[in-house]
């Protein structure tokens, strides 16, 4: 497991600076307040900007994510302003609540702009676009689909097979189907992982794939 | 000859990906040495396979990353 350093730095005086004001009371906490929200607002303004392209979603409706995130954001560093350590900046600490509420808004809108996508239609035409593959390869890729299909139905659990079908062969994004299943991120991953594994395991031993080490090129 | 590279790319795992959720727990520590312009993959070589291979949460360590180095 890939921790932190157990003895965190001493905080530097920035980070020292936000912990004063937002543990302490009055004015100056409020204060302290004010200016976080107000950053963390541009944060994620910026953030869903910067994805503005793969999203879909601009103008007040853009905006209007972005504040959510902020808030939630804001709401979720109170609560755990206690677990700060000092591991890193206090500001990049905070950020990363950002980026994880705009993620999450992201993966629930999607739903409002694809009201018809699923997560279990099975069109199996879709595979070659997914992995880029050469239209003019016909036989090669139907019989490398049909190998993939066989190794999907035989050698997948039921959950890692309803999870690929779901986000690799429909291509739903995988936070939206965080949002659709109520399954954490880590949990949608870990079972394409798998599934990963034993589609690679299943073309290679069944000579569609050659062995070769992991990183060789 | 068929080019299977994009299906191979994806069908490789790496068993040093710690997944979404310790990258996720230290995704700031990383940021923040990457930022500074330490070697961060080599200090979490798990968390540099994760986010090279998570599309979701290497969005978001970019996103995090684009956030410190341009701070509002």
């Amino acid at each position: 497991m890939e921790r932190p350093e157990k003895l965190a730095p001493p905080l530097d005086a920035v980070s020292a600076g936000w912990i004063s004001a937002l543990t302490g009371t009055g004015p100056a906490r409020e204060a302290g307040l004010v200016r976080l929200h107000g950053l963390l607002v541009r944060v994620a303004a910026g953030e869903v900007r910067r994805r503005d392209a793969s999203s879909g979603i601009a103008g007040p409706e853009l905006d209007d994510l972005a504040h959510q995130a902020a808030a939630d954001a804001m709401l979720a560093i109170i609560a755990k302003l206690g677990t700060f350590r000092g591991e890193s900046r206090f500001t990049t600490w905070a950020y990363r609540f950002v980026v994880l509420e705009v993620s999450s808004k992201l993966g629930r809108h999607y739903w409002r702009q694809h009201p018809a996508a699923s997560l279990d239609a099975e069109d199996w035409d879709r595979l070659p676009d997914r992995f880029g593959l050469d239209p003019g390869e016909q036989a090669a890729q139907a019989e490398m689909i049909t190998a993939i299909r066989h190794a999907v139905d035989q050698e997948l659990t039921a959950r890692q097979r309803q999870l690929f079908i779901a986000v690799v062969l429909n291509g739903v994004p995988l936070d939206a189907v965080v949002a659709r299943t109520g399954m954490t991120r880590n949990s949608i991953y870990k079972a394409i992982f798998d599934a990963r594994r034993k589609i690679r395991a299943f073309l290679v031993a069944n000579g569609y794939l050659e062995h070769r080490k992991l990183g060789s090129p | 000859m068929t080019d299977w590279t994009a299906l191979e790319r994806f069908l490789d795992t790496d068993p040093a990906d710690v997944g979404c959720e310790q990258a996720m727990d230290i995704l700031h520590v990383y940021a923040d040495l990457l930022a500074a312009g330490a070697d961060a993959a080599s200090r979490y070589p798990g968390v540099a396979a994760h986010l090279a291979a998570c599309g979701p949460c290497g969005e978001d360590f970019r996103g995090l990353l684009a956030a410190i180095t341009h701070e509002p």
